[in-house]
């Protein structure tokens, strides 16, 4: 059974087939959506059995003849990284859905735009064709517009085209790299295929066009991460998106522009890469410092999330600027690995910390108090204890708590770097501290001290919030106090990356 | 002359004969039984194209070389089969709009499917002439049945004013452009194409001259900057279901002539106008997008994607030493005639169902004509160039014919131009689904528009998602292009 292409397309499915439901009946249509999502979870979990965990390249692959005349195919596969990112994706598609089930606005239109945007953001993670990975990363962009233009907030229509704007001037950037590539390829062996062109490397030793296409690769990459100075897209995306769309950008899009990084920008592109390996630290460190001190100075509880987002993401770029600067010195490779494996691990634990945590905004905004300024509340664990618990959970995994999966990620990303990269790691550990501050600072602000009394009837976690928000919960102690299996899988990839590098 | 040799105009004269039947028609035909003709109009354009296929068969299938006919003159390949059988689609998806578009414009039904059909026979023309004189003419003759159905409307001053602006217009392009044949002919003493290519050295500047005048004249017709300026204002007044005609006939016939004559009449050694014509498409793209940026009129907005589009499919013409670049060129012509007629398409239902034709007051269609504003958001990502469309491979293509010809410049400007285009592409989705509905209850889609649509949406899909098909033709085209 081609497991993967199931996965892939029963979104896609589900979507069409929610085209021919009445839109009058919502109910219908959030089951069916909710059936189509919790399915494609089912298959990405039966990926896992199919998995060869001895092998460290990538595997269970799937192809067929697309357009053969110009070179392109539909091929698709997965190693360590993709197998969890995928995972990732599907749980936290499930779980975006269940929580909108509140949504009562257009709510077709809706679902099908998450079923779209589910099978785009998992074509991402198994597209092994340059030109199939291209039309997955675009279709992402879609769904995304609508949902942020539609079912946003007051500014909703400019953050929507903003976004759109900025990662469609990437991805086109990232076109035109394809494209050198495939034309150094010699002639009649022309082809998108990835894994050909990964062990062809057909811009080695160009120069100038082998920079042009890392700067197009980059540029892409590092707008989705979003890197600093490319991030200001992020803010207003986030605060404006409605909830669920909030937690799909945060926890999976951003992390298509760190897998591209990885998957593609590494191996492709090591020379060029361990050139301007100090240059993507710096920023990466400035990202970190500086999300971290403009999250500091939020008021608003989503910004503040916002730019967390841009600090912990800034991590994830640290390890890979380490593990690119390892590139030609073999007695770093443990480093590197390690430092890789932190930056995958932080890219799930981003996705669930950062999921919760814009859930948990959501929560209390959305229909209990409709406002979420930091400063509007008080108190709120005696009022709301479920709801305490699991934010403050939430709050501390991403302050990176020991026993919670954040820490190991930015442990592991921390060990591997500072042997690559000291000076900079040691200043990016300074966002450790001033991440602390703020959550420490938030929560104290909004669940402890006095209990604010326009509060005091709020109703605690319903069973259907609970069900979106204990899963994520779960994991993150689960991960954090026992990450083995998880870095088991994450560590074939890996090793295999560091292969590649040396 | 050989009678023979007929055979291979067959298409072109059974569009012709139906045109002067159709004509002769309407003045018989009650008023209330003229939509019928409409349905002769179709009928000869399957004809037609059924015709086509024949002709390719006898040419001995896609693979086989083209043959010329009429002392050189004519030219039927595979190329001009492909550029025929794209002006017949575009002829029939707008006679089967035009069904329920003019009744109740005009009493005049039959002379609009007739003028329709002739210019289908002056577009078949263009995509083989391959002599000066009979491409004169049939540029021509597509002109003049143009500049009749864009001013048909004659007791609208805007249709009006769109008949005689692009009359003026043409006349002037065209009239240059024949002083630039006759230099040419001055230069090598033949109009054929052929002849002109075997004597055109050490013809120098007079060469370039003749050529550059020439480019007004296909200029003109395909909405090349700085030939574009009837563009805005033509597409504006025209009636709709011509208007979209305007788009993608002539554009395609254009191109093709365009084509035909530089790559097989000028020879590169004499005048190297792929760098000519690498200026004009950055002209092109980005004058069309920064002016498009600023329209609120659908209709406008489109005009001047037009010719930002005109700027695109200049890029084959500039990376012509790519393999990729004349395929790219192909394909983006048919990807363009879905997408584009479907987007005009969508104009005419929206200013049926808002009395308008500004994008603002079409907010909230998605609400009214969630089909026919789902069919937008396909042929709006389509002219941006978002997959799965056809307009996004018809982009790859071209970027990848200006990267393969070393044009870095050009595939990143126009780049930077379709990052532009999004956002009026967008702007008008976000009338259609961002923006409240103005007015409550469905619009109604008839019929015949309802098919176009349908047409052109599979088609925009289609050919986006799998475009095997359609590669294995342009391919060949390409290969067998004057052969």
């Amino acid at each position: 059974m081609p497991i993967l292409t199931l996965t892939l397309f029963l979104p896609l499915v589900g979507a069409l087939v929610l085209l021919f439901l009445p839109k009058e009946d919502a109910d219908r249509i959030r089951r069916v959506t909710l059936g189509f999502t919790l399915a494609t979870f089912v298959a990405s979990l039966l990926i896992l059995p199919r998995f060869e965990f001895g092998r460290r390249e990538i595997q269970l692959i799937e192809q067929a003849a697309w357009i053969p005349a110009v070179g392109i195919q539909y091929k698709v596969g997965v190693d360590g990284l993709s197998l969890v990112l995928a995972l990732l994706t599907t749980l936290l598609t499930v779980l975006s859905v269940l929580y909108s089930f509140r949504e009562t606005h257009r709510v077709k239109e809706y679902n099908l735009l998450f079923l779209l945007l589910e099978t785009g953001m998992l074509g991402v993670f198994f597209a092994l064709d340059f030109f199939l990975f291209y039309v997955f990363w675009e279709l992402t962009l879609v769904p995304m517009y609508f949902l942020i233009g539609i079912w946003g907030g007051p500014r909703r229509e400019y953050a929507a085209i903003k976004f759109f704007l900025y990662t469609l001037v990437g991805s086109l950037a990232m076109l035109l790299g394809i494209l050198l590539l495939y034309f150094h390829l010699p002639p009649g062996q022309r082809t998108f295929d990835v894994l050909e062109i990964l062990r062809q490397r057909p811009l080695a030793g160009t120069g100038l066009l082998a920079q042009l296409a890392f700067w197009g690769f980059f540029l892409s990459f590092a707008i989705k991460v979003p890197m600093w100075p490319f991030h200001t897209w992020l803010p207003d995306a986030h605060v404006e998106a409605p909830t669920a769309g909030s937690v799909i950008l945060a926890a999976i899009l951003l992390k298509l522009g760190t897998y591209g990084f990885v998957r593609f920008s590494l191996p492709l592109f090591p020379e060029v890469f361990h050139q301007h390996a100090l240059l993507v630290a710096t920023l990466a460190v400035i990202g970190v410092i500086y999300g971290a001190l403009v999250a500091m100075a939020q008021t608003d509880l989503k910004k503040l999330v916002a730019y967390s987002s841009v600090n912990h993401m800034g991590y994830v770029m640290l390890a890979v600027a380490a593990a690119a600067y390892a590139y030609g010195r073999p007695e770093l490779a443990d480093a590197a690995a390690t430092a890789l494996n932190g930056a995958t691990m932080e890219m799930l634990a981003h996705g669930i910390i950062t999921g919760a945590l814009f859930l948990v905004v959501g929560v209390i905004y959305d229909d209990r108090t409709h406002t979420r300024g930091v400063d509007d509340f008080g108190g709120l664990w005696a009022v709301l204890p479920k709801y305490g618990a699991v934010s403050i959970t939430a709050m501390f995994a991403s302050l990176g708590l020991p026993g919670l999966m954040g820490f190991v990620a930015e442990f592991l990303i921390f060990v591997g770097s500072f042997s690559i990269i000291p000076v900079f790691t040691a200043l990016a550990a300074l966002g450790v501290v001033i991440t602390a501050a703020f959550f420490l600072w938030t929560i104290q602000r909004i669940f402890l001290g006095p209990t604010n009394p326009r509060w005091v009837n709020l109703p605690d976690l319903d069973r259907r919030e609970a069900w979106t928000l204990f899963p994520l919960v779960v994991l993150m102690i689960v991960f954090g106090v026992y990450p083995k299996p998880l870095l088991d899988i994450i560590n074939l990839a890996s090793s295999q990356l560091v292969a590649m590098l040396r | 002359m050989n009678w023979a040799d007929l055979r291979w105009l067959v298409p072109e004269l059974v569009l012709a004969a139906a045109a002067v039947a159709l004509l002769g028609a309407d003045l018989v035909v009650p008023a209330d039984r003229k939509r019928w003709l409409g349905g002769l109009a179709l009928a000869s354009l399957v004809a037609a194209g059924a015709a086509c296929a024949v002709v390719l068969t006898d040419l001995g299938g896609l693979g086989a070389p083209g043959v010329r006919v009429f002392a050189d003159t004519y030219t039927v390949d595979a190329f001009a089969v492909y550029f025929k059988l794209v002006a017949l689609a575009a002829v029939a998806l707008v006679v089967l709009v035009s069904l329920d578009y003019f009744p109740g414009r005009t009493p005049h039904l039959g002379e609009v499917f007739s003028l329709l059909l002739f210019s289908g026979v002056g577009l078949l023309l263009m995509a083989s002439a391959s002599d000066l004189i009979l491409l004169l003419l049939s540029i021509e003759f597509v002109s003049l049945s143009s500049y009749l159905l864009a001013g048909f409307l004659k007791r609208d001053p805007k249709s009006n004013e769109a008949g005689v602006k692009y009359f003026l217009y043409g006349a002037a392009t065209t009239g240059v452009m024949a002083y630039g044949f006759s230099l040419l002919y001055g230069l090598t003493g033949s109009t054929i194409l052929y002849d002109i290519a075997a004597r055109l050295d050490r013809a120098g500047p007079a060469a370039y001259l003749a050529v550059g005048m020439a480019l007004a004249g296909f200029g003109f017709k395909v909405s090349m900057v700085p030939f574009h300026q009837w563009t805005p204002d033509v597409y504006e007044g025209a009636p709709t279901p011509i208007t979209a005609f305007l788009s993608v006939g002539p554009k395609a016939a254009g191109f093709a002539a365009l084509v035909r004559t530089l790559s097989i009449g000028v020879p590169l050694e004499q005048v190297n106008w792929p760098v000519l014509l690498a200026a004009l498409s950055a002209v092109t793209m980005t004058v069309g997008n920064l002016l498009a940026l600023l329209q609120r009129n659908l209709k406008r907005m489109l005009a001047y994607s037009s010719i930002a589009h005109a700027g695109y499919v200049l890029i084959a013409l500039a990376a012509w030493k790519s393999a990729w670049a004349l395929q790219g060129l192909l394909y983006y012509l048919l990807a363009y005639l879905f997408m584009n007629l479907g987007a005009f398409f969508v104009a005419i239902v929206a200013a049926e169902g808002t009395g308008s034709d500004e994008i603002p007051d079409h907010a909230g269609l998605s609400q009214r004509a969630p089909w026919v504003a789902g069919a937008m958001v396909v042929f709006m990502l389509s002219l941006t160039g978002i997959p799965p469309t056809a307009g996004f491979f018809g982009k790859f293509y071209l970027f990848a014919a200006a990267v393969d010809a070393g044009l870095l410049w050009l595939a990143a400007l126009a780049v930077a131009n379709s990052v532009i285009s999004l956002y009026y592409y967008v702007g008008v989705l976000r009338a259609l689904y961002l923006m409240p509905p103005a007015a409550p209850g469905p619009v109604p889609v008839p019929a015949g528009l309802r098919v176009g649509l349908l047409v052109a949406l599979i088609g925009t899909l289609a050919a986006g998602v799998y475009p095997q098909p359609v590669v294995t033709f342009v391919e060949v085209a390409r290969r067998l292009l004057g052969s």
